[in-house]
């Protein structure tokens, strides 16, 4: 049963990663990001990692695709020019990531990582999160504080009409 | 019976791949930065996979984190995106040249 939804859930996710790279118009990108995103928190639910599926739709699915959403409606990019093969670099890309999976799938099979069955703790709770970040990532957890603040000033500084860069037009 | 944490490893490592392939590929600046955030879902994927079958936390904790840095870092791209687009009118890869030659 297990074995059936990941090989679905992952099949799907594929395939949505594929029409992501594959689509031509960029709108038609983003809804196939936002589906595989959704398989993917299905995969973490069969992790049993339920906040993470939780927080990855919240986050991935209702503010990165919006957000991209709301670049392409802005940019108003008239259907972009699509996929298409472009001789050596198309090739070039076919190759490395054939290469990439090639070369990560020899080390899985080689480096003996499956170690059987899950350990698992049996599916965190929000107090397990909580605890880890505030006391082991307690610093880790104050930069990411900064880093939000910092991308905020950077993104209001950026988008500003007027800004310095553009004033001796 | 679940799946061994082998086909996790594998389908984590097909997802990165298919996002470098179309970073490599397409030519529209917005495709690339999806194809992007791809690579990352697909490192997370492999990070809960590896603390699922270890029986730590850290591998979620550090999702976590990566959720929040790419959380900022679209935010910051798209609004260099914007940017660029105001100031060249083009976001197609192969018109932004002017480092090129």
């Amino acid at each position: 049963m297990e074995h059936l939804a990941f090989t679905c859930l992952s099949v799907f996710s594929l395939a949505c990663a594929l029409g992501v790279v594959l689509s031509k118009n960029a709108i038609n990108g983003a809804m196939c990001l936002l589906l595989c995103l959704a398989g993917v928190a299905g995969l973490f639910v069969q992790l049993h990692a339920y906040l993470l599926a939780f927080v990855l739709v919240l986050v991935y699915a209702g503010a990165v695709v919006a957000l991209f959403l709301f670049i392409i409606m802005l940019l108003d990019m008239q259907g972009g020019r699509g996929w298409r093969f472009r001789g050596l670099s198309a090739f070039a890309g076919f190759i490395a990531a054939a290469l990439l999976v090639t070369g990560l799938n020899v080390l899985a099979v080689r480096g003996h990582l499956d170690a059987g069955a899950p350990l698992g703790h049996s599916g965190s709770t929000f107090r397990d999160y909580s605890y880890q970040l505030f006391t082991t990532y307690l610093l880790p957890v104050q930069v990411m504080g900064f880093l939000l603040l910092i991308a905020m000033l950077g993104v209001i500084v950026l988008s500003r009409r007027g800004a310095p860069s553009e004033e001796p037009k | 019976m679940t799946p061994s944490l082998d086909s996790y490893i594998m389908l984590s490592s097909a997802l990165f791949a298919v996002g470098f392939l179309g970073v490599l590929v397409r030519r529209n600046t917005l495709v690339i930065y999806m194809c992007l955030e791809l690579m990352l879902v697909a490192a997370t994927l492999a990070l809960v996979a590896f603390s699922r079958f270890n029986g730590t936390e850290d591998g979620d904790v550090f999702v976590f984190f990566i959720l929040t840095v790419a959380a900022a870092e679209v935010a910051v791209g798209l609004a260099i995106i914007v940017a660029l687009f105001r100031a060249r009118q083009t976001v197609q890869v192969d018109q932004l040249d002017a480092l090129k030659h």
